[in-house]
C-alpha cells in the first residue's frame, strides 16, 4: 500500500505541478484584462469618434447684421397688416437681407470686389430670410425701422469656422469658393460672424438636403416622447399583469409552458420582423395612419412587452415564499397577498426592467422604418392625443436619415443626435441603477 | 431530559378543539400521510415529532389548509374545528386561516414597521374599527408574545431589524393578532438560538392558557419541555399518540422506542 500524501518537500519549494497551476491562474488573469481592456478601447474610440463629429452641432455659425426692413418691398399697402405682408415671400426678404450684408460688409470695409453681390448673399443661409420674414410677421411694427439681426450662415460658411471646409476644399467646391472663404475669414477677424450655442439643433423640424444648418432634432425628440408615452403606458400595464397572472395564478400546465417558452422568444425576435408585423396589422389590416407615433409606439410595446414580462418575472420569483406564507398565514387572500406584499417588494425589478425595456424601445429604428417613419416631416405633430396620429420623426431614425445624406455637415448633424440619444439612454440606465440601490432587498 | 416537569392533563376536561379522522394527503403520486385521526385539545400544547419526511409538517398545514398552495396536493379525509369540517366546499381559507393562526420555521416579519406587521391580519378582517381599537389589538398581542416591553418604544421601526428571537416573537403577535383559537408553529425555534428558544418556548407555555397550540419540532427535548400530548409520525403514518409523559417513558409501538432513544431518525 502506498502511502497517500502531498510529499515530504520542503514547503519553501514550490514543486513543478503548483507551478502551473499558478501560471494557469496568471493567464487567465491575462486574458481577462486583454477583454476588459479591448472593451474598454471600444468605448473610447466610439466616444472619441462621436463626440468629435458631433459636439460641434451644438454651436452654429451666425453672422451679425443691421438689416434695414424696407416699407416699400416689405408692406406695399402700408397699413402694417400681417394678414397683407404674408404676400412678401422669403424671395423678397431674401433681397433685403442680402443688401444688409453686402451693406456691413463695405461698413466694416471689408474688400468684396472679387464676387458679385449674389455671391455675396449666398454667404448666408436659405433659412435666415425665413426667420427674418417669421420676426416681421409676428411685430409689423418693425418694418420701416433697422433692426439687429442675428442670421445663420450657410453649411459651407459654418464648416469653414468648425474646419470642416478648407481652401483646398473650396476648390473643389460648386458652392463655394476661396475668394468667398477670403471674405468669411476677414468677416471673421471682423467679429461680424462668431460660433454660439444652437438652441434650434433642439427646436427645429428636419430641414433639406441643402442646408444641414437649419436642420434639428424638435420633431424627432417629440416622436420618440410620444411613442415612449404609448409604450410606457401600454406594455408596463399589460406586461405586469400578463406576469402576475402566469408566475402568482395560473396553473401549472402545457398550455402555460408553451405561453412561457414563447414569450422568451419573442423576446429574441429580431425587431424588423415586429416592423412587418405592424406594417400588416395596424396599417394595412386597421388602417392606422403611415408615420404616426400611435403605430410606433404599439409595436415598441410588442416588442418591449417580452422584456417586461421576463424582468417582472424574475422580480417575482425573487420574492421569497416565506412572504407569501407569511400573508397567507393570517388570512390574506392570493390578491391581497399579491398586491400588498409580492407586488411592492417586487416593484424595484419591475421598474427596472421597464425602464431597460423603454430604453431598447427608444433606440429602436427598424420597425419605425417599415412603418414609414423615415419620412421627412417638417411639421410638429400637434399636442397628444391627436398627434399621436399626425406624422413624426424618431431620433433613431433621424440619425439614420443624416448619414445618408451627402453633404458632410449632415455627419455633424447625425453625430449631435446620436450624442442626443446617448444622453437620453444614459439617463434612462442611471434611474434604473438609482431604483435598484434605493430599493435594494429589505427582507 | 427532565420530562417530570410536564404536568398530566386530565384530557376529561378539555374538549377537542381540532377532531380530524382518516386525513390522507398526496402530493402527486406521492402517499405523504396515511390515514391520520387525531384529536388536538383545547389550551393544550400538542407536538409532533417524528424523523425528517415523515409528514409531520404536513399535517401541520392541512389544519389551517396551507396545503391549497401547493397545486400537486390532495387531502382527503375529514378535518373538524368545533365540529365544522374546514375542507368542506364553503369553506373560505381566508376565514379559516384567522382563526388558525400559523408561525413559520424561519422568522418572516413583513419587511414593514412593527405595528404594521402586527396590525395587518386585523386589518384586512376588518377586526377594528377606530384606530384606537387597532392600537390596542396590536398592544394585547404584542404583550401576549412577550414582546411589548421590548419594542414599545419604537412600534415604527421595521420588524425586520430585530433578533432572530423578537422576529419570531413578532411573528407570533401577528398570529395572535387576528383572535385564532388554534396556533399552528412549524419548527418555530429551529433558526433560533438557544436563549431565544428558551424564550419562545416559555412564550408556548403562556400561550396554551388562551390557544390551543400545536408545535411541529425536529427537538423530543423541547417535545417534552413544552408540550402535554405528543404525535409521533413516521413514513405517513401516525405512529402513536397520547400524553407527552407516557410516549416518553413508555411508548406503546417499537417504532416510537426506537425514535426516543435515538435508534432511528
Amino acid at each position: 500500500m502506498t502511502e497517500i500524501s502531498a510529499g515530504a518537500g520542503s514547503l519553501f519549494e514550490v514543486d513543478a505541478r503548483t507551478r502551473r497551476r499558478n501560471a494557469a491562474e496568471t493567464r487567465f488573469r491575462l486574458y481577462g484584462m486583454a477583454a476588459v481592456a479591448t472593451g474598454i478601447l471600444a468605448l473610447v474610440f466610439l466616444l472619441v469618434s462621436i463626440l468629435g463629429n458631433g459636439l460641434s452641432s451644438f454651436r452654429q455659425t451666425g453672422i451679425e447684421l443691421q438689416v434695414a426692413l424696407d416699407a416699400a418691398a416689405l408692406d406695399k399697402t402700408g397699413n402694417r397688416n400681417a394678414q397683407e405682408m404674408k404676400k412678401v415671400t422669403t424671395v423678397g426678404y431674401g433681397k433685403i437681407i442680402g443688401a444688409a450684408l453686402v451693406d456691413g460688409l463695405a461698413k466694416a470695409g471689408i474688400d468684396t470686389s472679387d464676387l458679385t453681390d449674389k455671391q455675396v448673399a449666398a454667404l448666408l443661409s436659405d433659412e435666415a430670410p425665413r426667420r427674418l420674414r417669421d420676426m416681421v410677421l409676428a411685430d409689423p411694427s418693425l418694418v420701416g425701422r433697422t433692426v439687429p439681426f442675428t442670421a445663420l450662415a450657410s453649411g459651407r460658411v459654418d464648416g469653414f469656422l468648425k474646419g470642416r471646409v478648407t481652401m483646398e476644399s473650396a476648390k473643389l467646391d460648386s458652392n463655394i469658393s476661396p475668394e468667398q472663404l477670403a471674405v468669411v475669414q476677414a468677416m471673421k477677424d471682423h467679429g461680424m460672424l462668431a460660433l454660439s450655442f444652437n438652441p434650434s439643433f433642439f427646436t427645429n423640424a428636419d430641414a433639406s438636403e441643402l442646408r444641414p444648418e437649419a436642420a434639428g432634432l424638435g420633431v424627432a425628440m417629440l416622436g420618440s416622447l410620444y411613442m415612449m408615452m404609448i409604450v410606457l403606458v401600454l406594455s408596463l400595464p399589460i406586461g405586469v399583469a400578463a406576469s402576475i397572472y402566469l408566475e402568482e395564478l395560473a396553473p401549472q400546465n402545457r398550455w402555460t409552458d408553451i405561453i412561457e417558452v414563447n414569450i422568451s422568444n419573442l423576446a429574441a425576435v429580431p425587431a424588423i420582423v415586429y416592423g412587418i408585423l405592424a406594417l400588416a396589422l395596424f396599417i394595412n389590416f386597421i388602417g392606422l395612419p403611415q408615420s404616426a407615433p400611435i403605430v410606433g409606439g404599439l409595436v415598441l410595446t410588442l416588442m418591449t412587452l417580452p422584456t417586461i414580462i421576463i424582468a417582472t418575472r424574475a422580480a417575482l420569483k425573487a420574492v421569497p415564499p416565506s412572504i407569501r406564507d407569511a400573508a397567507l398565514g393570517v388570512g390574506a387572500s392570493r390578491m391581497q397577498t399579491i398586491f400588498h406584499h409580492v407586488l411592492p417588494l417586487a416593484m424595484p425589478g419591475i421598474l427596472t426592467g421597464t425602464i431597460l425595456g423603454l430604453a431598447r424601445a427608444l433606440g429602436e429604428s427598424a420597425p419605425l422604418l417599415l412603418i414609414g417613419m423615415v419620412a421627412f416631416v417638417k411639421d410638429y405633430p400637434a399636442a397628444p392625443p391627436q398627434g399621436f396620429m399626425q406624422p413624426a420623426s424618431a431620433l433613431p431614425v433621424q440619425v439614420y436619415q443624416w448619414t445618408q445624406r451627402a453633404d458632410p455637415a449632415f455627419v455633424e448633424r447625425a453625430s449631435g443626435a446620436i450624442i442626443v440619444l446617448l444622453v437620453f439612454l444614459i439617463a434612462m440606465n442611471a434611474t434604473a441603477i438609482l431604483l435598484r440601490r434605493r430599493f435594494e432587498r429589505r427582507w | 431530559m427532565n420530562i417530570m416537569q410536564t404536568p398530566v392533563i386530565d384530557a376529561a376536561v378539555l374538549k377537542p378543539r381540532i377532531a380530524a379522522s382518516g386525513v390522507q394527503v398526496h402530493y402527486g403520486t406521492n402517499h405523504a400521510l396515511k390515514d391520520v385521526s387525531v384529536d388536538i385539545l383545547d389550551r393544550t400544547t400538542t407536538a409532533f415529532i417524528g424523523p425528517s419526511g415523515c409528514g409531520k409538517s404536513t399535517f401541520l398545514r392541512c389544519l389551517n389548509r396551507m396545503n391549497d398552495t401547493v397545486a400537486s396536493a390532495r387531502v382527503e379525509g375529514k378535518i373538524l374545528l368545533d365540529g365544522q369540517d374546514i375542507y368542506d366546499r364553503r369553506v373560505d381559507p381566508v376565514q379559516l386561516r384567522a382563526r388558525v393562526g400559523m408561525v413559520f420555521q424561519k422568522p418572516n416579519p413583513f419587511p414593514k414597521s412593527i405595528y404594521d406587521n402586527v396590525a395587518y391580519g386585523p386589518r384586512i378582517h376588518g377586526l377594528a374599527r377606530t384606530r384606537a381599537d387597532l392600537d390596542e389589538i396590536v398592544e394585547v398581542s404584542l404583550r401576549r408574545a412577550a414582546l411589548w416591553n421590548e419594542v414599545k418604544d419604537r412600534l415604527s421601526a421595521p420588524g425586520t431589524g430585530l433578533s432572530g428571537g423578537q422576529q419570531q416573537r413578532l411573528c407570533i403577535a401577528r398570529a395572535v393578532a387576528t383572535g385564532p383559537e388554534v396556533l399552528l408553529m412549524d419548527e418555530p425555534c429551529s433558526a433560533l438560538d438557544p436563549i431565544a428558544t428558551a424564550q419562545v418556548e416559555e412564550l408556548i407555555d403562556e400561550l396554551r392558557e388562551r390557544y390551543s397550540v400545536v408545535i411541529v419540532t425536529h427537538s423530543m427535548q423541547q417535545a417534552a419541555r413544552v408540550s402535554q400530548k405528543t404525535a409521533f409520525f413516521h413514513l405517513g403514518n401516525l405512529v402513536e399518540y397520547g400524553d407527552t409523559q407516557q410516549i416518553f417513558t413508555n411508548p406503546q409501538d417499537p417504532r416510537t422506542e426506537s425514535y426516543i432513544t435515538g435508534r432511528i431518525g
